[in-house]
C-alpha cells in the first residue's frame, strides 16, 4: 500500500524553480532515505508536504492515504497523521517543551511524557522554554521527543544528526528506528552516518528539482562519497528503480 | 443599593463579588490575612486577621496616629498633577496597610477598589508600610461593574520599606471601554529592602496612566517591577516603572511584556537613574503588535550619573515570528490556536517574589483573564 504519492510536483518559491515535476511514493512501513546536496531542495520538498503556505505547488498532486491533500491546510494534514521534525526548529518563549508536547498529544499522560523524556535524555528540558538557548544536539533531541508524543503515522525527519555528537546519533537514530519499525518516513541525511542506527532499504538524491537516483542507501552514500553529486547526475545505474 | 449601609463584603452583590474574583479578591477570605474594599468612594470593610498585621481604611489610621506625619503625603507629592490634587482635596478614603517589626504575612493582603456608579471619580489613598524585618504582601484588585460608565479611578500609593524588610505588591486592573484610570505610586526603600510590584493589565480601558517610581535609599535596597500589558480595542496605554539607586549596592530590575491589538496604542516606559557608583540596573520590554492599527512605544531611559556602574537595557518589539506560528500548526493548531498560543507564553512572567501559592493562584487568574481576553 502506498502511504504517500508524489505526482509531477512543481514549485515555485520566490521566483526560484526548486521543484520541478517530482515524482516520489513511499509504501506503508517504509523507510526512505533522502539525500541531496545544500540548497537542493530537501527541505522544501518536507515543507511542501506538509503543506507550508508559502511552499504551494504551483501543479503535481500530493496523495496521502489514497487522498489528495495538495490544497489541505496543514492542522488538517496533521490530523491526518503526518509529522515534521525540524532542521531548525524555532525557540519559543513562554512555550515549555512539556506544553509543546500537550500540543503534539493533548491527552499525554504525565507518566508517558516523563518516560519518551527519558528515553532521550530530555528529561531536564521539560520545563524550559521550547528550543530556547537549546544546544544544536538538544534542539534535535525535542525534535525526536515531540514526535514520540505525536506519533504521526508518516513522518519526516529533516537532519535528525547534523550537529549531532555520535553518541547521540546512535541514540537518536535507534529511537528513530524502533518509532519507523512500525511507522512510515523519511529521513534526511547529510553524513550517513544514522544509517548505521536506521535501516532504511532505499535512498532517494533529490537534485535540480528531482529524484535522480534511487537505490540501497549505503551504496549511493559510497557513490557520492567517490565521486560526488555531479557524477551521480550523469550516472544512468541506478536511475529510478521503481 | 445604598453602598454607606454595607457593612461587610459578604453582603454585596454577586455581580460585584464575582467582578472583584478576577483581580483575585475571595470574599470567604480562606489564604487571605485581611481585606479592604472600597465601593466607589465609600469604605465597606477593612480588617485585618492576623496579629501584627494592620489594615485600616486611612481615615481611622490618620487618626489614629496622629496624622501619619512622617508618610501621609511623604512619598508622593500632593501637587504633582491635577489628579493628584483631586485626591488631596476629598476626604481620606483608601487603606493603611503595616506590619509590624519582624512580622511576615502568612497568606497576602487582599484590597479590591471597585466603581460600579456611572460618572464617577473614585479616589483612592493608600500608605502601606514594611517595619523593620517585616514581610508584608499584598494583592489588590482593580474594576468596575458595567454600569460604571464613563468613571475614573484615581489612586495614591504610598509605600514604605523598612530596613530589611519587604513588600511584594500585586495588581490586577480589569477595567473597561469607558473607564480611565490614573493610579500613581511611589515606594521607599530602606537598607536591605525589597519591593517587589507586578502589575497585570488584559481588559480594555479608554485611558490608563501609571509610572511607579521606587527610591532606593538604603544599601544594598532591591527593587523588582513586572508587568503584563494586553491592549485590547481603543486602549490608551502609557505604563512605566522608574527606579532611583541612590545607596551603594542598590538593583532594580523592570520587566515588561506588552502586546498591542486592534487599534490599542501602548506607550512602555522605563526609567532607572544610578546617582552612586556600584548600583545595577536593568530595562527589559517585549512587545507585539498584533494589527496595522495597533502602535507601541518602548521608551527605556537610563541615566548614569557616576563611574563604575552597569546599567543596561533590552528592548524589542515587532509582530509575532510566522515560523513560530508555522512550528505549531505543524504539530496540530490551526492559525488562530497558534497565535492565541504564542501570546499566551510570550505574556507569561514569572512572577518574583511571590509566595509560592500567590504565584499559583497569580497564574491561574492571568490565564483565565487570557482566555477571556483572546
Ligand atoms: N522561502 C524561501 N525564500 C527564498 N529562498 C528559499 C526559500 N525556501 C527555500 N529557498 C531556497 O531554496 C533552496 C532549497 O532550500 P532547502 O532549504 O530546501 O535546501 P536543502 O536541500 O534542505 O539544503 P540543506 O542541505 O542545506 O538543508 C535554497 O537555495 C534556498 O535558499
Ligand atoms: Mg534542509
Amino acid at each position: 500500500m502506498e502511504i504517500l504519492k508524489i505526482e509531477n510536483l512543481w514549485l515555485e518559491v520566490e521566483g526560484k524553480q526548486l521543484l520541478k515535476g517530482l515524482n516520489l511514493v513511499v509504501h506503508e512501513g517504509e523507510k526512505t532515505v533522502l539525500l541531496g546536496p545544500n540548497g537542493s531542495g530537501k527541505s522544501t520538498l518536507l515543507y511542501t508536504l506538509m503543506g507550508f503556505p508559502n511552499y504551494k505547488p504551483k501543479s503535481g498532486k500530493i496523495i496521502f492515504k489514497g487522498q489528495d491533500i495538495t490544497n489541505l491546510p496543514m492542522h488538517e494534514r496533521v490530523k491526518l497523521g503526518m509529522g515534521l521534525a525540524f532542521q531548525n526548529p524555532p525557540a519559543i518563549r513562554g512555550i515549555k517543551l512539556s506544553e509543546m508536547l500537550q500540543v503534539c498529544r493533548k491527552d499525554i499522560s504525565v507518566e508517558e511524557t516523563a518516560t519518551i523524556a527519558k528515553l532521550l535524555n530530555m528529561e531536564g528540558f521539560l520545563d524550559r522554554d521550547v528550543n530556547l538557548n537549546f544546544s544544536g544536539g538538544e534542539a534535535k533531541r525535542a525534535e525526536l521527543l515531540q514526535i514520540l508524543a505525536q506519533k504521526p503515522e508518516f513522518v519526516m525527519f529533516d537532519e535528525p544528526d547534523s550537529g549531532v555528537d555520535i553518541e547521540n546519533v546512535e541514540l537518536i537514530g535507534k529511537q528513530i528506528e524502533a518509532f519507523l519499525s512500525n511507522h512510515s518516513g523519511i529521513v534526511i541525511t547529510h553524513q550517513g552516518y544514522i544509517l548505521n542506527f536506521i535501516k532504511a532499504a532505499r535512498a532517494c538524491i533529490l537534485y535540480d528539482g528531482n529524484i535522480i537516483c534511487s537505490g540501497n542507501p549505503l551504496d549511493i552514500l559510497e557513490d557520492i562519497r567517490v565521486r560526488g553529486y555531479e557524477q551521480c547526475v550523469k550516472c544512468n545505474l541506478r536511475k529510478r528503480d521503481e | 443599593m445604598v453602598e454607606e449601609n454595607i457593612k461587610d463584603i459578604n453582603e454585596l452583590s454577586p455581580e460585584i463579588l464575582d467582578r472583584a474574583a478576577l483581580t483575585g479578591i475571595d470574599p470567604q477570605e480562606k489564604e487571605r490575612s485581611g481585606t479592604f474594599f472600597q465601593l466607589n468612594n465609600s469604605v465597606i470593610c477593612s480588617r485585618s486577621k492576623q496579629e501584627g498585621i494592620e489594615a485600616l481604611d486611612l481615615e481611622t489610621a490618620l487618626k489614629k496616629y496622629d496624622g501619619l506625619k512622617e508618610y501621609y503625603w511623604k512619598a508622593v507629592d500632593p501637587n504633582k498633577d491635577e489628579y493628584t490634587k483631586m485626591v488631596k482635596d476629598a476626604p481620606p478614603k483608601g487603606y493603611f496597610f503595616r506590619s509590624l517589626p519582624g512580622v511576615e504575612t502568612i497568606f497576602p493582603l487582599q484590597s479590591c477598589l471597585f466603581m460600579e456608579q456611572k460618572g464617577i471619580i473614585q479616589k483612592v489613598h493608600n500608605i502601606i508600610i514594611a517595619e523593620e524585618g517585616s514581610h508584608l504582601h499584598i494583592i489588590t484588585g482593580c474594576t468596575v461593574s458595567p454600569k460604571a460608565q464613563g468613571s475614573m479611578h484615581i489612586g495614591i500609593s504610598e509605600f514604605f520599606v523598612k530596613k530589611n524588610a519587604s513588600i511584594t505588591f500585586t495588581m490586577i486592573h480589569n477595567w473597561a471601554e469607558e473607564v480611565e484610570a490614573r493610579p500613581r505610586s511611589v515606594a521607599y526603600v530602606e537598607e536591605g529592602g525589597t519591593f517587589i510590584n507586578n502589575y497585570i493589565c488584559m481588559r480594555p480601558v479608554k485611558m490608563l496612566q501609571l509610572y511607579p517610581t521606587v527610591h532606593l535609599i538604603g544599601k544594598g535596597a532591591r527593587t523588582v517591577g513586572s508587568s503584563v500589558i494586553l491592549g485590547k480595542k481603543n486602549s490608551v496605554i502609557d505604563a512605566g516603572f522608574r527606579a532611583i539607586l541612590k545607596a551603594e549596592g542598590t538593583s532594580a530590575e523592570s520587566i515588561a511584556r506588552v502586546v498591542a491589538e486592534d487599534e490599542s496604542k501602548i506607550y512602555s516606559r522605563g526609567h532607572m537613574v544610578g546617582e552612586v557608583p556600584n548600583v545595577k540596573a536593568h530595562l527589559e520590554c517585549r512587545g507585539l503588535v498584533l494589527s496595522p492599527k495597533a502602535y507601541i512605544y518602548a521608551v527605556p531611559e537610563l541615566e548614569a550619573k557616576q563611574v563604575n556602574l552597569e546599567m543596561s537595557h533590552e528592548a524589542a518589539v515587532g509582530k509575532i515570528a510566522e515560523k513560530e506560528i508555522l512550528y505549531l500548526m505543524s504539530r496540530g493548531l490551526s492559525e488562530e490556536e497558534a497565535t492565541s498560543a504564542i501570546i499566551r507564553g510570550f505574556l507569561k512572567v514569572d512572577l518574583t517574589g511571590l509566595p509560592p501559592k500567590l504565584q499559583a493562584e497569580v497564574k491561574a487568574l492571568t490565564e483565565k483573564e487570557l482566555k477571556n481576553a483572546l
